[in-house]
C-alpha cells in the first residue's frame, strides 16, 4: 500500500514537472526540434535539469542503499544489447514524436487539460503498443513490462 | 508555424521536478520512472504489479490539474491536426514498444545511469524527431 501511495505522489511530481517544463506542449516540443525555423531551445533546460538531478540522485541512492525502501531489490533493465530492434524502434518513435509533438511522458500529464488532441494521441498510442506487443507475441514470448 | 516563448527557468524547474520524481521512485519503489514501461504494464497482458503503475499514471494526470486549480498556468497549444495526432500516436506506440522506452525511460533514467543502450536509443530518436520535423515543416511545408 505504501508503494502505491508513494507511486501516486511521485507520479504527481513527474506530471507537474512535465507540465511546467513545456514537454506536454506540442507547439513548444516541435519548435525545439525546428532549429531551421521557429527554434525554442527551452527543452535543453528540461533535459539538463532532469539529467543532472537524476544522475546525482541515483549516485546517492545506489551508493547509500542496497535495496529500495519499499521493495526487496532495485528493478533495473538487464538487457544490455544495442540491436536493430532497439534502434529501429527508437527511430520509429522519433518519427511519431516529430509528427505529433507528443511523447508518452509528455502526453499522459496533458490528459487532464489537453482536450481531444491528447486523448486522440494517447488512444492511438495505446493501440500501437498493444498491436506491436501482440504481433511480437506471435513470434516469441512478448517482452515483459520493463 | 507558431512561435513559443523561450522559458529557461520554468523548463529547468520542470526538469528538476522530473528528476526528483525519478530519484524518489527509484529510492522508495526501486523502479525506473519511464512512461513507456509503466504504461505497458497496465496494457494486456496486464502485469501483476499493476497497482503502483495505475497510481503513478493517475498522479501524473492529477498533478498538473491541481497546479491549474491552484492558479498556475500551463502554456499549451497543438499545431497538429487530429488525424496526424492519431497517426503519430500509433507510430509512437509501435516505436516505444520495440525501442523499449521513450524520453523519460531512456532519455532521463537510462542516460542518467550512463546506460549505453539508452544513450543509443536517445540519440536515435532525437535525430529521427529532428529529421521528421524538418521534412514536415521545410520540405513538405505543412
Amino acid at each position: 500500500m505504501q508503494k502505491v501511495i508513494f507511486s501516486a505522489l511521485t507520479g504527481a511530481i513527474f506530471g507537474l514537472g512535465i507540465a511546467i517544463s513545456g514537454m506536454a506542449n506540442p507547439a513548444k516540443v516541435l519548435n525545439f526540434f525546428d532549429i531551421a525555423g521557429s527554434w525554442d531551445p527551452s527543452l535543453i533546460f528540461v533535459m539538463g535539469g532532469a539529467l543532472i538531478t537524476t544522475g546525482l540522485g541515483y549516485l546517492v541512492v545506489f551508493g547509500v542503499r542496497k535495496k529500495p525502501v519499499f521493495d526487496a531489490a532495485f528493478h533495473l533493465p538487464i538487457n544490455k544489447t544495442i540491436d536493430a530492434r532497439l534502434v529501429s524502434g527508437s527511430a520509429i518513435f522519433g518519427v511519431g514524436w516529430g509528427i505529433a509533438g507528443f511523447c508518452p511522458g509528455g502526453a499522459i500529464p496533458a490528459l487532464g487539460f489537453g482536450g481531444v488532441a491528447v486523448i486522440a494521441f494517447v488512444g492511438a498510442m495505446i493501440v500501437g503498443i498493444v498491436l506491436a506487443r501482440s504481433i511480437d507475441g506471435l513470434r516469441h514470448k512478448p517482452a515483459k513490462a520493463f | 508555424m507558431m512561435e513559443t516563448e523561450f522559458t529557461p527557468w520554468m523548463s529547468l524547474a520542470g526538469g528538476v521536478l522530473i528528476g526528483i520524481s525519478a530519484v524518489l521512485l527509484m529510492a522508495f519503489n526501486g523502479r525506473i520512472a519511464g512512461m513507456t514501461g509503466i504504461m505497458t504494464g497496465i496494457l494486456p497482458p496486464v502485469s501483476t504489479d499493476w497497482p503502483w503503475r495505475i497510481a503513478f499514471l493517475a498522479g501524473a494526470v492529477i498533478g498538473p490539474v491541481l497546479f491549474l486549480v491552484a492558479g498556475g498556468a500551463i502554456p499549451y497549444a497543438v499545431p497538429v491536426s487530429l488525424p496526424l495526432l492519431a497517426f503519430g500516436g500509433l507510430i509512437v506506440g509501435v516505436g516505444v514498444y520495440y525501442g523499449a522506452g521513450c524520453t523519460s525511460g531512456h532519455g532521463v533514467c537510462g542516460m542518467a545511469r550512463l546506460s549505453p543502450r539508452s544513450i543509443a536509443a536517445t540519440v536515435t530518436f532525437m535525430i529521427a524527431t529532428g529529421l521528421t520535423v524538418y521534412v514536415i515543416r521545410h520540405i513538405a511545408g505543412i
